[in-house]
């Protein structure tokens, strides 16, 4: 997995509540069995006008001008602002890997859904949680400052403003330690190999039927 | 200990060791596997050199992909084909259980894991797909997980997670005429939001919730996501032991008698403590309809579309705008008078043996309406579908106007061919009314069967308590 330590990137409001998994990628790109090549296709039904499929040029497609996303002041944009429960219903990896692969490194966000939340660390992709009305204040200040930048330091979990504000943020330690290191879970719990060969014995004293 | 919650008992039993800042490794007991979420899992697992922990722990089957009508021609869309082989081609290789598409018991995963008996109280059951949470209503800890965590599990047996709150959702009395367990849980959503249960393991429970059928439980739990908690769970008790005897992944002999015996301490203490208690009565939830694109965005059949003038909430009123404006409706239209497109009757949510039954028994006799361009039933398995057919249900569809498909995920995410074509509205028994989720463009309104059934029967919605 790729480290995450310092960055200071340009910021892309996308300003909508409960922005799901479906809409970060649509299903018909979940038919791929790769993990890459996401990226263009990231918020398909937002960004072009035409129904997007798989296999398509995304180059010759028309995009929807409207969209955040396509707008000339937000290219290179690497911190991604948004509302409460981003990344709700499907548990699809995909969405991560979309917005990885599509160029950001961070979200910042009153929530977040379970699951996308996880997957992210997985990615190293950092989602923040910042309070509802800081992230308010990043719009507005997003909105009145072309080419907002904002520093994001996780191994102080301060997120520093253009202004010099500096803004903690919480993540879990274990989280924290895998994403600054760019630490495979697995190998970590490949580590505890006994352990887990212990509590399968006890396990199926216990429950015996577990293991038919 | 006697203030444990049914989530205590079931994190306890499976902590195979805690890190300092309280993140487990919890075992798991349980895999799910489809063809969508796993290419990558297996992949990665081959190229790290690493062998799948214990295999008989896997149960794999290809729904999402999968065309429900001419499966002889195999399927045609030849990316989709690629998916569903690199399932049997993994499955093959390295031993694991699959339920061809060819294969009888073949059908969505969240219904054929309960119905072959692979589900089971007490276990902790995982799959690359959020509506795992279907498994709870088996006194299960059972959650959704990514592609990382899917080869994690095949990888080590295990998952790194930390434990999340707890609430507790107790709907006392009795459900009303016409009013399902799906009404119950769109009903819990509209009150707790799409995010009230983000953070939280939720078990439902009240005299409502005992009184669910297994298939009833399954919908309530299975939409616990909808409500942003990752997983839903039920106390076991008589109804959930008497479903699993007998089906062919369950224990036998002795084997039963001491997992039954198991299983009937699977529920929560008399004492114990939840981090939070919604409380519903039963006797006032209505059959419900969702307006807007969030699952949230529901009010009982007898309301009207909500007016975004009436929320105070500037966030929350451009959410309000942009889904009429996506949904194409106008604020204060009463329900009733929403005319459809097209009706699904299906999904891991409600395409189970009783979902059918309450959806013939309502289009019985009766005929779709001129308006009503497509009305589609679609079985959760081939099992569910045998049992249907059986039983004459599949002849009063047709009867009826509907056509009777092939089992799987089909139009509830349309990643086959089953999908609603631009500005077409829909009553669906899925699971979630996202833009675009049936289809770009499409419009979903998500119900009971019941409400399907009429739905299509009228050309609009019914108050199908009347």
């Amino acid at each position: 997995m790729k480290k995450f330590t310092l960055l200071d990137g340009l910021v892309v409001p996308l300003d909508r509540a409960n922005v799901d998994t479906d809409a970060i990628i649509p299903k018909q790109f979940l038919k791929s069995i790769k993990r890459s090549g996401f990226g263009p296709n990231a918020f398909d039904e937002w960004r072009y006008l035409d129904h997007g499929e798989p296999g398509m040029d995304n180059s010759k497609r028309k995009i929807n001008p409207d969209f955040v996303l396509n707008q000339p002041r937000y290219k290179g944009a690497q911190i991604l602002l948004t509302r409460e429960n981003f990344g709700c219903g499907s548990s699809r990896e995909h969405a991560p890997w979309a917005l990885e692969d599509f160029g950001f490194r961070v979200i910042i966000a009153p929530s977040y859904a379970d699951i996308f939340f996880n997957n992210c660390f997985k990615n190293g992709l950092l989602p923040i949680r910042l309070d509802a009305a800081i992230v308010d204040a990043l719009f507005k200040a997003e909105a009145s400052a072309p080419g907002f930048h904002l520093q994001v330091d996780l191994e102080q979990q301060t997120i520093t403003a253009p202004d010099g504000t500096v803004y903690p943020f919480e993540v879990e330690a274990f989280r924290k330690h895998c994403l600054l290191n760019g630490l495979d879970d697995i190998g970590l719990t490949m580590q505890h190999v006994d352990e887990i060969r212990a509590y399968e014995q006890r396990r199926k004293a216990e429950a015996p039927w577990l293991f038919v | 200990m006697n203030n444990q919650t049914l989530y205590d008992k079931l994190w306890n039993s499976h902590v195979v060791r805690t890190e300092a800042d309280g993140t487990a490794l919890l075992y798991i007991d349980r895999h799910l596997v489809h063809e969508v979420t796993s290419p990558q899992a297996f992949e990665g697992l081959r190229l790290a050199g690493r062998k799948p922990w214990r295999t008989s722990s896997m149960l794999a089957v290809a729904d999402h992909n999968v065309p429900t009508t001419g499966r002889a021609q195999g399927i045609a869309d030849p990316i989709s084909k690629i998916q569903v082989e690199t399932l049997d081609e993994n499955c093959a290789e390295l031993g694991i259980t699959e339920f061809k598409m060819s294969d009888l018991r073949q059908g969505i995963v969240h219904v054929i894991g309960p119905e072959q008996g692979a589900t089971l109280p007490g276990m902790t059951v995982v799959c690359g797909d959020s509506h795992t949470s279907t498994h709870g209503a088996f006194a299960a800890l059972a959650f959704g997980i990514g592609t990382s965590e899917v080869e994690h599990v095949m990888a080590t047996q295990c998952l790194l997670m930390k434990k999340t709150k707890a609430m507790q959702v107790l709907v006392e009395g009795k459900l009303g005429r016409g009013v399902t367990a799906k009404d119950l849980v769109l009903a819990v959503i509209g009150k707790i939001g799409t995010a009230g249960g983000t953070g939280y393991a939720i078990e439902f429970a009240g005299s409502a919730v005992r009184g669910l059928s297994m298939e009833g439980r399954m919908t309530v739990c299975n939409m616990a996501i909808e409500a942003g908690a990752r997983a839903g769970m039920i106390a076991a008790d008589d109804t959930t032991i008497n479903y699993i005897k007998g089906r062919p992944f369950a224990p036998q002999g002795e084997l039963w008698e001491k997992a039954a015996a198991y299983w009937r301490t699977l529920h929560s203490d008399a004492g114990a403590q939840f981090d939070r208690v919604v409380k519903l009565d039963a006797a006032e939830i209505k059959p419900q309809v969702t307006w807007g694109t969030s699952p949230e965005m529901v009010v009982a059949v007898d309301g009207r579309v909500p007016d975004p003038k009436n929320e105070n909430d500037a966030v929350k009123r451009g959410s309000i705008e942009h889904s009429l404006a996506y949904m194409g409706l106008q604020a204060n239209t009463p329900m009733t008078e929403i005319k459809i497109d097209k009706v699904f009757i299906g999904s891991c949510t409600n395409s189970r043996i009783e979902d059918l039954r309450e959806a013939a028994e309502v289009a019985r006799g009766k005929h779709i309406a001129a308006n009503v361009k497509l009305a589609m039933v679609v079985p959760g398995s081939g099992l569910v579908k045998q049992q249907a057919e059986q039983e004459g249900l599949d002849k009063i569809f047709v009867a009826a106007g509907f056509e009777w498909r092939e089992p799987g995920c089909s139009m509830c995410l349309a990643m086959n061919d089953d999908r609603l074509s631009p500005g077409e509205r829909c009553a669906s028994t899925s699971n979630r009314n996202f833009e675009g989720r049936q289809g770009q463009g499409g419009r979903t309104h998500l119900v009971s069967p019941a409400m399907a059934a009429a739905a299509a029967i009228a050309g609009h919605f019914v108050d199908v308590s009347k």
